[in-house]
This record gives structure tokens, sequence and C-alpha cells, in this order.
């Protein structure tokens, strides 16, 4: 069975640069970076090039002003924004500002925050997820110790007004943090431009390897480490570095950096097709997020009457893989927080669907694609009584 | 996705029964979409027994196949012994649910109670 990938937001395979780039670090250079000896020499060297890279891809030509933690995920990244600056405890004040479309390594630790005294401000988003530049002023007060925002969201791929946003907060003297995991590599990011004081990014979602994510904190932030330790990260994050997944991050950084606008344009063009597609052979979908303000990779429909798990399945049945934010396929048996503040009707959330198209997505495979959704959706339709209710409803206002 | 039994899957990949009857005897409505989940069985009664039984489904895989396992297991059997058909029989029937999806079965069952009850109360209201 041919196999169609439409989940590239859950994991991008590794690029074969990337993964050749990474070998000799598991092998030949495996020394420890903090070693005084020659065995450390290699992968010291490899580190730093890596966070050049990474530095790169967010816009810092030069190195060294500026600090790039490496972690192990973007979650710890998150983390360590957050948590890092409060503990560091060097701001007077317990307000944190955030958006309800975070990603839950945001909205978890701030619950945890808000338990212990912290008051959180959870911006609302508009109908296409867009955060309000007016509604973020208003929220801010002389208690506000933190803004974090995200650049775009992976789940409906709207992407903020950030540097609107970082100029509000920043006239306050309050920092902001931003999560990119979803948009580094495929929108141009410049944290000098944007002035952002910390920015979240990960090598998994762009073709390196999963276990390495990255965390840029501007000159003049202070955080206390999660982890203590040793002083590896400059002292911001103990623990021996993961060289091979670094370096690999760091490739895949580069070639990202290096490719951006060619795979942007890329995965936009299969995207803007499979969405034509779909919409023009099956009837009652929804489309969830900004028509325009959007990541490349991003499209997220609602097929109105079915549910996203059975969907899923199904779809798994014919080799298309996607994702949905039915509360089905949550652990939680929560719909997807996002669809709900963007005021997405629950029968409407039960049947989203997330196609986060990738390098390897082929616009050839779209007529096939939205054969198998189309049988997939009226296959579902048949059984739903909310679709027998709609024709129902159809029939009786026709008849008036 | 949860794991789910080769039965589940089987039920999933081709529900029985689907559908309304003609002229039901007794609809049972359960759930709604915030839930995720949403179940109306109709029922066609004939001495006492359900004659046929058929079934509209929103929801996930477990509450389809549930939807389809209670059509095969309440049809042709008294309204009394329906009525003892237990959320838990229907989801031994179909090899377990997996834990998060139980409430499922709970709808499946409940569905058909309700379009027997409803079928119980008609009658009463008739004589």
């Amino acid at each position: 069975m041919k196999e169609i990938n439409l989940d590239y937001a859950a994991a991008t395979p590794v690029d074969e640069k990337v993964l050749e780039a990474m070998l000799p670090f598991f092998t030949e250079h495996y020394g420890n970076p903090s070693s005084g000896h020659n065995l450390g020499e290699k992968p010291r060297q490899a580190l730093e090039e890596a966070r050049a890279e990474v530095g790169r891809l967010i816009g810092i030509e030069e190195p060294g002003k500026n600090k790039i933690i490496f972690t192990a995920s973007a979650s710890e990244a998150n983390n360590l924004a957050i948590k890092g600056i409060v503990t560091a405890g060097k701001r007077r004040g317990n307000r944190i500002i955030t958006s309800a479309i975070e990603h839950f390594s945001i909205l978890n630790q701030l619950r945890s925050l808000e338990k212990e005294g912290y008051e959180i401000v959870k911006l609302p988003v508009d109908e296409s997820g867009l955060v309000s530049p007016g509604q973020l002023k208003e929220a801010l007060n002389d208690q506000t110790i933190l803004v974090s925002i995200q650049v775009a969201n992976t789940e409906i791929g709207t992407i903020q007004p950030i540097k609107e946003l970082v100029a509000i907060a920043t006239e306050q003297e309050i920092p902001f943090h931003s999560d990119a995991t979803a948009a580094a590599g495929w929108i141009p990011l410049n944290v000098e431009a944007l002035g952002v004081d910390m920015l979240t990014l990960a090598g998994d979602q762009l073709y390196g390897p999963k276990g390495a994510g990255a965390l840029f904190v501007k000159r003049g932030i202070r955080l206390r480490p999660l982890i203590e330790g040793g002083i590896q990260e400059q002292g911001l994050r103990a623990g021996t570095e993961n060289v091979p997944a670094i370096v690999g991050f760091g490739e895949a950084a580069r070639l990202a950096y290096t490719h951006l606008q060619k795979r942007s344009e890329q995965v936009a063009s299969f995207r803007d097709k499979l969405k034509e597609s779909l919409f023009k052979e099956i009837p009652h979908l929804h489309l969830n997020g900004h028509p325009e303000k959007r990541l490349p990779w991003n499209l997220n429909i609602s097929v109105e009457f079915v549910e996203g798990e059975a969907l899923l399945m199904r779809l798994n049945m014919e080799g298309i893989y996607v994702s949905s934010g039915s509360s089905c396929t949550s652990q939680a048996l929560k719909s997807s927080h996002v669809l709900d503040a963007i005021g997405s009707p629950p029968e409407l959330a039960q049947g989203s669907l997330l196609l986060a198209a990738g390098l390897k997505s082929r616009e050839e495979d779209i007529p096939g694609i939205t054969e198998k959704m189309s049988e997939v959706a009226s296959l579902l339709r048949k059984m739903s009584p909310l679709y027998h209710q709609y024709l129902k409803e159809a029939q009786n206002n026709a008849n008036v | 996705m949860p794991m789910y039994s080769e039965k589940v899957m089987d039920h999933f990949t081709n529900p029985r029964n689907i559908g309304e009857v003609d002229d039901a005897d007794g609809v049972g409505e359960v759930g709604n979409p915030v839930c995720g989940d949403m179940m109306k069985f109709t029922i066609k009664v004939k001495d006492n027994r359900i004659e046929d039984i058929k079934y509209f489904t929103f929801g996930c895989g477990a509450a389809i196949a549930v939807s389809s396992m209670v059509s095969e297991m309440a049809r042709g059997k008294t309204l009394e012994e329906a009525l003892k058909i237990t959320n838990k029989q229907v989801a031994e029937e179909l090899g377990g649910l997996p834990g998060n999806k139980m409430h499922c079965s709970n709808l499946g069952a409940d569905a058909l109670h309700k379009a027997i009850h409803d079928y119980m109360e008609k009658q009463g209201a008739k004589k």
C-alpha cells in the first residue's frame, strides 16, 4: 500500500545530509566537549558550529553577545524560558501574560505557576487565531514579569504579529518570550528585528533529529537553570551535551536557512493545491486558522458532521496519515484548546484534521488523497445522526 | 490512535445495521458533539421482540464499533433480554476497549435501553 504522510507536524525524517553530519560524533568523535584533552576538541568545535548555525537561522550574524542554549526539546526550552526567568527572581511582580493557543509546554507550566500564586493572563484570540495588540497592551501592568506568545501556531498555522506585540511589551521593559518551534525554518525569523528576548526552536521540526531544542536568550536576560550541575551551556543547562543530536540540529538549521524560501514555496504550493482540491470535491468543509497569515505547510480543516478519530482511522487504513483535534484522539478526551479558543463549535472541532505538508509531499498525490478523503467523509457521514438531521432540515426548508 | 482489539477494528471497518428503521417503534438518542459521541438507535418491535434495529453514530472508532455490536446483540432478543444487555457485556463482546474509551460502550447500551423505554412508554400511552 502506498503511504502518504500528511502529519509532518508530528515528526520529520532526518535529512540524509544531517545524518551524515551526525554519525562521526557517535564513534570517531565521541569525546566529551568539556574534556581538556584532544578528544574533547572536535565535539567542542562542532557544538559551537551548531550554535552558530542555529543562531543564523534566527538572524544572529555575530554569535557571542547573545546565548543559544541547547536543550533536549522545545518543551524544555519553553520551560527554561518561563521557569528560568521566574525563579531568577530579578523582576518583581507576579503577572505573566500568554495567549490561549500556546503549546501545552507553555500552558501547563503556567497552570502550575498559577497554583503557586502567579497571576496568569491568557489573552484570547480572534476567530482566525490572532492575538490583539490592543488587548496585550491592556493586560500589561507594573506587576508583569513576562510575556510569552508564540510566533505561529502548529495546529492552525496562524502567524502572530510578533514584532508589534514585542514592541508593546518592550515599551514597558517587560521581557518577551516567543515559541517559534512551528515556524523556525519555514518563515524568515530575525530575533533582533523582532525584538524578542527569548525564542524557542527545535531540530525535529526541520528535518533534524529528535532530542535537540534550543532557547535563544538575549544578553541581559537572567535565567536560573532547570537542571543544575556542571557549567555546560554557559551554566544554564547542566549535563553532558547530546553532541550528535546538536550537530544534527545545526546541520538541519543550516539547510533550513539556505533553502528557506524554496522549501517554503514548495510546501505552500502543495498545501494550496491540496486545499483547493479538497474544497472543490468535498462539501461542508471548513478552514480553521487564518486564510493568509499562516505557516506555509499548514492546512487545518473541519469535516462537518463526522468525528476526527474515525476519519483518522479510516484514512490510516488507506495509508494516509493525519492528525485530529477531536477529543477522542486526545488522551485527556478534550477537544483541542486551540479550536476552542478560535470559537470553533464543538461538532466542527470534533471533525478537525491537521494536514501538515512536508518536503516529500508530492502534488501528483493530491487527486488520490482527495478521492480517499471524499470516500471516507461520505462513508462516515452516511452513518452520522448530525448529517441526517442536516439533510432532513434542508428537505424541510426546501418544502417551505 | 488507541490500540483497538481485532473485533473493534472489524466492527469499525464493516459496521453492521447502519440506518434508521422505517416507522420506528422506539427511538433512543444519547450523547452530544461536545463530548464527541452521539448515537441514535431506532427499533422495530414485534411480539415483544426486537425485530429490527438500526443506528446512526457520530463518534470515534470505539463508538462506531459499540453501536454495531449493540445492534447485533439486541436483534431478535425479547425486550426484557435486551434491557439486560450491559455496557460491560458490550465491551467484553468487542474483546475489550481501551480504558479511556469505556464511556463509548456506556453510550451504546444506554441508547438501546432508551429506545426500548421509548417504545414501552408509547405502548403505555396507547393503553
